[in-house]
């Protein structure tokens, strides 16, 4: 676990106030304001191009915001991007391990890279090797490994340096739902183990999952809250008629 | 364990992993500069030709000898006719002919000198002139081993050619290849990784780690800069063993001068990297980039000195124009740094310069 944020403990893990990212004449992200407490899963919920994975990059620093303002563990996104890099974990939709290293060396360059000791990153692994079931193939190249496999596994690669919140980027994508489940379970894992997890996604299923979640329109926040709350305000039975009533407004 | 380390031994697992290009990525090189470099001649062996001797004495059969024993030329035919050369080259019999004048040995005596006429097939306008240059080297032979006191015989035309005293055109051309098939190798391998890891998306994971950028870079450079040298070695091998161009300074100098020319090569596949995220275009830009200017602008075929003013300037800004009169330096006229060190010197601040702008280029942000 990375260290106490600035603002204290009490204070959220991400805040994000009227952040705004424009392309050009495109406004991809439009003035978003919520805030992720300490130890949530938070859903980050829209259709293909609503902005989930601008908003994730402007949280991550993998982009420069063009407005508002947003803090990230403590940290301010536009001038103290080291420091939060340092505190978080990322997972992108795109898979983030490299297919022709095995298990085992992924996980050691990743722990490498987040300057983890030799004896660290050696328990670590194999904890995290046996914890996945993976010791029979730790050594094969992860690009023979099932797909669902590997997406476990690139996510524990991104938890395995303890990061204090993880970003997971549409993780379940083309996972088949048996593994969605049980990828779903290492979410829960992660959280209940104080890590703070913002992830994306546009499978509805996934969004009941989360303890509170957003639905982005058109590079705007269009509800916010708990499932329970925001079916309840809505009146409607699932998340999935939430989505597409906000998605088409009659 | 250092995060750079880390990266250098990912990087160690990925060419390890890849058998197959690190073959194909050493032994291209030395393929190319095999085939460049005995396709590419410009000297002259066995040249098909006619002299004319309208009134052989004791001068024109010593000249005659001359022309018969060497290496350059093969004589096809001997005629007293000047009106036969004219047969002769139409009917490609013949690519060059010397006319030898009625009383040549008396003129040579008289010391009034005597002039010889060269004619050569200039359909291809280089072999032309080094079928010239040959033949007038063979008249200033006799010429010399004349006993002394007596005139020369009269051409205008003088040539020096130092250097290469044999005139093996393999001489000049494969300092020109190294840094022909070095560049494109190296630019490739840094453009190629690198978009690859935009393509799978492995670069977002490095660019959100604490690594800094120019952390990436060198674990970028460093291995590929290994492979590199390694190929540089293995064509200068070749050029020894194979073209036996002669290594007449120091292997270690050359060996340095290679490394910064790669360098600098591979920051230009990294900069290339910046601009694309598709492999195929990377490799289209990187060899486009490399290519064009290393043929035409690097001293390598075509002569700087007779080029435009523009385009002598533009090719001051090649980094293969500098690393080719480094190599040819070296190589040929075996000086060293007290010679080279200008030269050096601005190859080692374009390698540095693009390898700045290059970590300036990778910013730690997309977009």
């Amino acid at each position: 676990m990375s260290g106490p944020s600035k603002s204290g403990p009490t204070a959220p893990a991400i805040e994000a106030v009227e952040l705004t990212r424009r392309f050009g004449a495109f406004t991809a992200v439009d003035r978003i304001t919520f805030e992720v407490r300490h130890g949530e899963v938070f859903g980050f919920l829209g259709a293909n191009g609503a902005g989930k994975t601008t908003a994730i990059r402007m949280l991550t620093g993998l982009l420069t915001p063009s407005g508002g303002t947003a803090r990230v563990a403590g940290h301010d996104v536009y001038t103290e991007g080291e420091a939060i890099k340092r505190s978080i974990g990322y997972m992108s939709q795109r898979f983030s391990l490299y297919e022709d290293l095995s298990p085992r060396e992924n996980a050691r360059l990743y722990g490498g890279i987040y300057d983890l000791t030799t004896t660290e990153i050696r328990e670590r692994t194999s904890t995290l090797l046996a914890r996945l079931g993976l010791e029979a193939v730790a050594s094969r190249p992860v690009r023979e490994l099932p797909l669902g496999w590997r997406q476990k596994l690139a996510l524990s690669v991104a938890l395995l340096h303890r990061p204090s919140i993880v970003f997971l980027d549409e993780p379940t994508s083309g996972v088949d739902p048996v593994t969605r489940r049980q990828f779903w379970e290492l979410i829960y894992e992660a959280a209940a183990s104080g890590t703070t997890v913002l992830v994306t996604t546009h499978y509805m299923d996934e969004a009941e999952y989360c303890d509170r979640l957003s639905i982005m329109v058109a590079g705007r926040i269009s509800a916010i809250g708990t499932p329970a709350e925001l079916k309840r305000q809505h009146g409607v039975s699932s998340i999935d008629d939430l989505f597409v009533r906000l998605a088409r407004p009659a | 364990m250092t995060p750079l380390l880390a990266l250098l031994r990912k990087e160690a697992y990925h060419i390890r992993r890849d058998r197959r290009t690190l073959a194909v990525v050493l032994a291209l090189p030395v393929v190319q500069v095999l085939l460049f470099g005995s396709a590419i001649r410009t000297d002259v062996k066995q040249a098909r030709l006619a002299i004319v001797d309208q009134a052989p004495d004791e001068a024109t059969l010593v000249l005659r000898n001359r022309f018969a024993a060497s290496d350059a030329f093969r004589i096809v035919e001997v005629t007293p006719r000047t009106s036969d050369l004219d047969r002769l080259f139409r009917m490609g019999k013949a690519q060059a002919g010397v006319v030898l004048p009625v009383g040549f040995a008396g003129d040579l005596d008289d010391g009034a000198g005597a002039s010889v006429l060269i004619v050569v097939d200039a359909t291809d306008p280089n072999i032309g002139s080094v079928l010239h240059a040959y033949a007038e080297a063979v008249i200033r032979g006799f010429e010399r081993e004349r006993p002394t006191g007596r005139r020369p015989v009269q051409i205008a035309a003088t040539t020096r050619m130092r250097f290469n005293p044999t005139r093996e055109s393999s001489n000049l051309f494969v300092p020109g290849l190294m840094a022909f098939v070095l560049t494109i190798l190296a630019t490739l391998m840094t453009a190629i990784s690198l978009t690859r890891e935009k393509e799978s998306g492995t670069i977002e994971a490095l660019l959100v780690s604490p690594l800094r950028p120019w952390s990436i870079i060198v674990g970028k450079v460093f291995p590929y800069l290994v492979i590199g040298a390694v190929a540089a070695l293995l064509i200068i091998v070749e050029a020894r063993l194979v073209f036996h161009v002669p290594l007449r300074g120091s292997v270690v100098l050359l060996a340095a001068e290679a490394v910064l020319f790669i360098l600098a090569s591979l920051a230009l596949g990294i900069l290339v990297s910046t601009r694309t995220s598709s492999q195929r275009v990377a490799m289209m830009m990187a060899m486009a980039g490399t290519m064009l200017p290393n043929v035409l602008l690097s001293g390598f075929i075509f002569p700087i000195e007779s080029m435009p003013l523009p385009l002598q300037v533009l090719a001051k800004a090649v980094p293969g124009q500098w690393f080719v009169t480094l190599a040819r330096g070296i190589m040929l006229k075996g000086i060293g740094l007290e010679y080279l060190w200008k030269e050096t010197l601005i190859l080692g601040a374009m390698a540095a310069v693009l390898l700045a702008a290059s970590a300036a280029a990778f910013r730690p942000r997309l977009e």
